[in-house]
């Protein structure tokens, strides 16, 4: 069978989420993801390129900034150039930030601790291809598991990415309340996970891929997945 | 052969969780004058060229692109020369 939407997950040496991608994938659509060496430097187009959560290159120096130099971003870039959906996972997000294709960076955490455990997020923004299936400020229930998770991006790149509405989810509590003690990780505005100005790289630190099936605890990450396909389906395509 | 030592600190703006931790520690062991702490990072490059002015170019070329996010951090060059 060919998948109707062509999906690239993207394995750097320490990531360990890729196959939790391709599985969430294939649990909310059905269809198969291919698996990309980080070291390729030509690779075919892709509908989505998921960048997963993982240790690339062992967390050094600063997460993401040894991964971002890859053969294989350069590809991501110029896909990403030409409109094709780029999701960054957790470490994933990480990467795209220092490969400045997301603006901003990702701090230590507020309490130095390294979180792992379930969060509320509030969809701040579900006119996106990537939150389409979900409601404008639905509560869902993400998993997250990171040491450096706190967004931070100046002052006026903070006011362009809220008065662009690029912030597209935010930590909140089980009631969908955003207050600051609800961001685990001390996180600018309770940012957990944004958009570019195309809309079509969205970098979050939660991972969706963990609650994608039942058997897991929880479906809320189905959404995401559900709503890239739809968008890719839709335009035939591009 | 010149040392290139390559500090990198988060910016004055930026939380340094990791300071302020080691400022409570410092403090229970008694004030006696101390104000504040940030952490950071040296990064000792050896390396052969010409003189010190090409290495620290060299440096901070690499400092502008891998061993320090602007966005975050800020960095120094200094060069010593090896005996």
């Amino acid at each position: 069978m060919t998948n109707r939407v062509k999906t690239a997950i993207i394995v750097f040496p320490g990531s360990n989420c890729d196959r939790d991608c391709a599985r969430g994938w294939q649990a909310a659509t059905g269809e198969a993801a291919d698996f990309v060496w980080h070291k390729e430097s030509s690779i075919p187009d892709y509908d989505l390129i998921i960048i997963p959560g993982g240790f690339s290159f062992g967390d050094y120096l600063r997460c993401g900034a040894i991964a971002r130099y890859s053969p294989v971003m350069n590809e991501v870039a110029r896909q990403a150039r030409a409109g094709r959906r780029v999701l960054g996972i957790c470490n994933g997000f990480q990467i795209l930030t220092e490969a400045h294709l997301l603006p901003g960076a990702l701090l230590r955490n507020r309490d130095l601790l390294f979180i792992c455990g379930d969060v509320y997020l509030r969809v701040e923004n579900n006119r996106t291809d990537f939150t389409s299936a979900y409601q404008q400020g639905q509560t869902v229930r993400y998993p997250i598991a990171h040491g450096e998770g706190g967004y931070t991006i100046s002052p006026a790149g903070l006011k362009k990415l809220e008065d662009d509405d690029r912030i597209i989810f935010r930590y909140c509590d089980a009631e969908g309340r955003v207050a600051p003690d609800s961001a685990p990780n001390g996180s600018l505005d309770n940012i957990a996970g944004i958009i570019n100005d195309e809309g079509n790289i969205l970098g979050l630190m939660p991972h969706p891929e963990r609650l994608a099936e039942k058997a897991l605890g929880g479906e809320d990450g189905r959404g995401m997945f559900q709503s890239i396909f739809q968008a890719v389906i839709g335009r035939g395509g591009l | 052969m010149f040392k290139a030592i390559v500090t990198v600190m988060f910016k004055k703006s930026v939380l340094d969780p990791q300071g302020a931790a080691v400022e409570r520690a410092l403090k229970s062991h008694g004030r006696s004058g101390l104000v504040s702490v940030r952490v950071g990072k040296v990064i000792e490059l050896i390396m052969d060229a010409p003189n010190e002015a090409a290495v620290e170019a060299q440096a901070a070329e690499w400092a502008d692109k891998l061993l320090a996010n602007p966005i975050m951090e800020n960095y120094t060059v200094k060069v010593e020369k090896l005996s």
